[in-house]
């Protein structure tokens, strides 16, 4: 099902338009709101069925959905894949076709390589959002950082947004590009080249290769997960160095010229990326950040799940409604009021 | 004014329904003591703030009052999608014990009203839930009855009752439409 | 023997002997016997109008893969030559990397057989350069060349060790013939599944820099100089290998190249979607380097074009872009991309093209056809380059579909297809299917 926003599937920011985005942010909104309430959870996408289908491990995205999916009263299934039969060689085709099978409305999916997202969303009608696909996007992780760069400064546009680390093997990063780009933000990048994908600067970002320059410039630094296999790689020579040279510091920052945010789209490494004073300092809007998640993974599922633009126009047209033709997946429902 | 547009209540004639309907709103509640206002969003919340404020002219105290936005309750996300922006829903206390009044424009079928009611109950036990509408059109799909009504309007098929206040329009005034097109 | 065979009336193309006018050719006994004006027929020949068709020397692609043995599901020799044919190829060399590998004369021996079971497109097997691919123990060079193989080549991977290359192409020098690699530093290409770039940047994919291929191609080049012997370079890519290699045959260096139609046509934005049938290692690259290599190929820097055809299950690319395999089938659409590509957009002419299709890798490798001098072998394409027509891979002869160029419209076609003088494909009418393979 196509919704009339933003199409069937959220596969990433780069093909959204930045008024898709600030729609997703501005339906965000109200969601804060209802994970304050008593009863959290409105009847919204009662019916729904969601599986989370997880290629890969991640606790904190897998749960923030799984809070914006139950706050929004669906039904959701988790199929994690170690132990299923993903592992035991079935391919990405056949998974599709056995979802499609039962009828699932929605898929949040979430896979070590980049594009799966996108190949599923052309083999399936349930509509896909990619939980972060490879080293491709992280759409729902890009908009909860707008909408909590937004929150703290009350704009986007104008902002120097700087992502310190490894952008090279971040979806984190290129979602985040995309959407301040669109946003209008101006967007840094710092890290060593060897974390840095060719043509980096081609998408319209600025290169720092110290991260002194990086506190010197922006109002925001968004810093990212460092693997520690990335040292194994031989990307970097140790995380004792990396820190020395890359880690964002108290230090560092009481050098800045003006009062930094500090982002981290987690799970910290602290002391290697990140310093642990700055984290729980008052500069930190990493929990915000959590918040936040759950609201945009609430906002988007809401916008993608409703809406066959034909019905509503059929409905505006006929007056009183006439019946509707039912689709594989429901019937018609009574008249808008 | 085009051809198309009729004049139900001009500004005048409004804010003397508005005033009849407060003094039964605090006959209905008996008073002021457990009353709590909920305006339906958009309009009704407007219509809420005036009829408070014509209760604490009376009266001279403070009427707690709300916001209520239904859109996540609604029944029909299916065909007509998501609403793009979702309004504020703000609810002043604790509902339970309290006697909850709901003003909202128009009642049509009773899917808003009924969506409202469905959300209430997650704020808490309200000790008594009544209904308060500016315009009933008639045409109910539940059954729902209000219990206050400023003024009930005769609708034919192609119309349509539009309500304009103030603060969001520019000015007082509920009108019957000729569209031949859909309803609010 | 087969009848004689008259072709009256076409637009003859010759490029060994410069040759590019109106005539007939006849072919008797397997071979060229004639090309002039206004030939007589002799008794018995079959005599076909090609007026406004374009007669050439058999196209001739000297890098296939026909997975036989070992992936019959897939293609087969028969299958293979059957989509040669319908490409207009008289002559094709089948790469090693089959399972088991060939890389001893029996393997070689048991292809000979096959191709010659077939009887359509003549097959020259190219022999492993180590035993079992493995790049470490030089395969029998002697015996597979005394069983039929032209080349020796570890296609699909490169050859790593840098004393083996050495030492393949010294022990080539002893039976004349080249050593083929494929040219790419595992370290640097490692996990890389496309070209290292803006495009990969964007869609998050692993890339493969220019550089490692670029490093193969300098280290062979140096190689070939040491050691006198002639190194052939497999489908190269970037605008850098176009730059080394000009200068290794200004210097004298025995170095020969070929180039995919595919490198000649399209660029890593075609991974765009993640798009598995532009998955190809090497990679496609950047705008820049596709009109390098076209521009070389025109020069006579690159020698040659072949398809590196490389069949595939048809489920196998329905994958992520990460765990599909590499390469894509060419055979049935070489001639009309690179006829498309080149000489409708005014790039070559239509004997140049010709040239580098058919005299140029027939000359590489000392192969039958590439000519329609007297008396060569009867390996004849008529080419229909008046044809536009839509790719649509159900109606292949390969067993597999795996082409990027699906629903393209392209221009150019073989009509006839003639090896030794035997008709091994005729196309149906004008921009109709080809007809099912009869066996």
């Amino acid at each position: 099902m196509k919704s009339a926003v933003l199409g069937k599937d959220l596969l990433g920011l780069e093909r959204l338009s930045p008024d898709q985005i600030r729609l997703v942010l501005d339906t965000a909104e109200p969601f804060k709101e209802v994970s304050e309430r008593p009863i959290k959870k409105v009847p919204a996408l009662r019916g729904k069925t969601i599986v989370n289908l997880f290629f890969e491990a991640s606790t904190r995205t897998r749960i923030s959905f799984e809070f914006a999916e139950k706050r929004l009263s669906a039904d959701t299934v988790n199929v994690a894949a170690t132990g299923s039969s993903v592992q035991k060689g079935e391919t990405l085709v056949d998974t599709a076709k056995n979802l499609e099978a039962m009828r699932i409305d929605m898929v949040v999916i979430r896979h070590p390589s980049s594009g799966v997202a996108e190949f599923l969303g052309n083999r399936i009608r349930s509509n896909v959002i990619n939980a972060g696909d490879g080293q491709h996007e992280h759409p729902t992780q890009g908009l909860l950082d707008l909408l909590t760069i937004r929150d703290k400064h009350g704009r986007i546009e104008g902002l120097k947004v700087c992502l310190v680390g490894d952008v090279l093997h971040s979806r984190v990063a290129r979602s985040n590009i995309w959407g301040l780009l669109k946003l209008g933000a101006e967007v840094g990048v710092c890290g060593p080249d060897t974390l840095m994908p060719r043509g980096i600067e081609e998408l319209g970002v600025c290169r720092f290769r110290r991260i002194e320059e990086a506190v010197e410039w922006a109002d925001v630094l968004n810093v990212l997960r460092l693997q520690l296999e990335r040292m194994e790689k031989g990307f970097i020579p140790s995380l004792r160095e990396y820190y020395r040279v890359f880690g964002v510091t108290v230090e560092r920052l009481e050098r800045a010229p003006r009062r930094l945010t500090i982002m981290h789209p987690g799970p910290m490494n602290r002391g290697v990326e990140i310093d642990s004073r700055v984290a729980d300092g008052s500069h930190s809007v990493i929990l915000d950040q959590v918040t936040n998640g759950v609201a945009v993974r609430m906002a988007v599922l809401y916008l993608l799940a409703g809406g066959r633009p034909e019905l509503a126009a059929a409905a505006k047209r006929a007056s009183p409604p006439g019946p509707l033709s039912t689709s594989w997946r429901g019937g018609t429902t009574g008249a808008p009021e | 004014m085009s051809p198309d547009r009729t004049t139900i209540l001009d500004a005048r004639a409004l804010s003397r329904a508005l005033q009849r309907m407060a003094v039964e709103v605090l006959e209905l509640a008996r008073g002021t003591d457990d009353l709590v206002l909920i305006g339906i969003q958009r309009r009704g919340v407007e219509l809420a703030e005036r009829i408070a404020k014509l209760i604490e002219k009376e009266e001279g105290v403070i009427v707690p009052r709300g916001a209520l936005d239904i859109t996540l309750y609604r029944d029909d996300l299916e065909t007509i999608g998501p609403k793009p922006v979702i309004g504020e829903t703000r609810i002043p206390a604790d509902l339970t014990g309290k006697h909850v009044v709901i003003v909202d424009d128009v009642l049509y079928t009773g899917r808003t009203v009924r969506a409202a009611l469905d959300e209430l109950a997650d704020f808490g036990r309200p000790k008594r839930i009544s209904l308060c509408v500016l315009v009933d059109r008639g045409g109910r799909e539940l059954p729902i009855q209000p219990d206050i009504v400023g003024t009930p309007v005769k609708v034919n098929g192609g119309e349509r009752v539009d309500v304009l206040v103030e603060e969001i329009d520019g000015r007082d005034e509920v009108e019957l439409v000729k569209t031949g097109g859909g309803s609010r | 023997m087969t009848r004689p065979i008259v072709l009256r009336g076409g637009r003859v193309i010759d490029p060994s002997r410069d040759f590019d006018q109106t005539a007939d050719v006849l072919i008797q006994d397997g071979r060229i016997a004639a090309v002039g004006v206004g030939l007589g027929a002799p008794d018995e020949a079959e005599v076909r109008d090609v007026r406004g068709g374009v007669v050439a020397p058999g196209l001739v692609d000297i890098h296939v893969h026909l997975r036989e043995p070992g992936n019959e599901d897939v293609e087969t020799i028969a299958s293979g030559t059957r989509a040669a044919a319908a490409g207009g190829f008289t002559a094709v060399c089948a790469m090693p990397n089959t399972d088991p590998v060939t890389d001893n004369q029996a393997a070689v021996g048991f292809i000979v057989r096959q191709a010659t079971l077939a009887g359509l497109t003549r097959v020259y097997p190219i022999g492993a350069i180590s035993v079992g691919q493995k790049g470490e123990q030089l395969s029998e060079f002697g015996e597979m060349v005394g069983a039929g193989a032209v080349a020796v080549s570890d296609d699909g991977k490169p050859v790593v060790s840098s004393h083996l290359m050495r030492t393949a192409l010294e022990y080539a020098r002893t039976f004349d013939i080249p050593v083929a690699d494929h040219c790419e530093e595992p370290t640097l290409a490692s996990g890389g599944v496309m070209h290292e770039g803006l495009v990969a940047a964007r869609l998050g994919l692993k890339g493969i820099p220019a550089a490692a291929e670029e490093i193969m191609v300098e280290r062979d080049i140096l190689l070939a100089q040491l050691t006198g012997a002639h190194v052939h370079l497999c489908h190269v890519s970037t605008r850098g290998s176009v730059d080394l290699i000009r200068r290794a045959k200004e210097q004298g260096i025995r170095v020969t190249a070929e180039v995919t139609p595919h490198h000649l046509a399209l660029t890593d934005g075609a991974c765009e979607g993640y798009d598995t049938h532009a998955k190809m290692n090497p990679p496609l690259r950047e705008a820049a380097d596709v009109a390098a290599l076209r521009a070389a190929l025109k020069e006579g820097v690159i020698d040659c074009v072949a398809s590196d055809h490389a069949p595939h299950a048809y489920d196998a690319k329905e994958a992520a872009f990460d765990d599909a395999p590499f390469g894509i089938i060419g055979l049935e659409t070489a001639f009309a991309v690179a006829y498309t590509e080149l000489v409708e957009s005014g790039l070559f002419t239509l004997p140049e093209l010709i040239a580098r299709m058919s005299t140029a890798p027939a000359k590489l490798l000392a192969l039958a056809g590439g000519t329609l001098g007297p008396a060569a072998p009867a390996d004849v394409v008529v080419l229909d380059v008046t044809a536009r027509w839509k790719v649509d891979p159900t109606l292949f002869f390969s067993k597999s579909r795996n082409t990027p160029f699906a629903g393209r419209t392209l221009a150019g076609r073989a009509a006839l297809t003639v090896v030794g003088g035997k008709v091994v494909h005729e196309a149906k009418a004008r921009g109709a299917p080809a007809p099912a393979p009869s066996p």
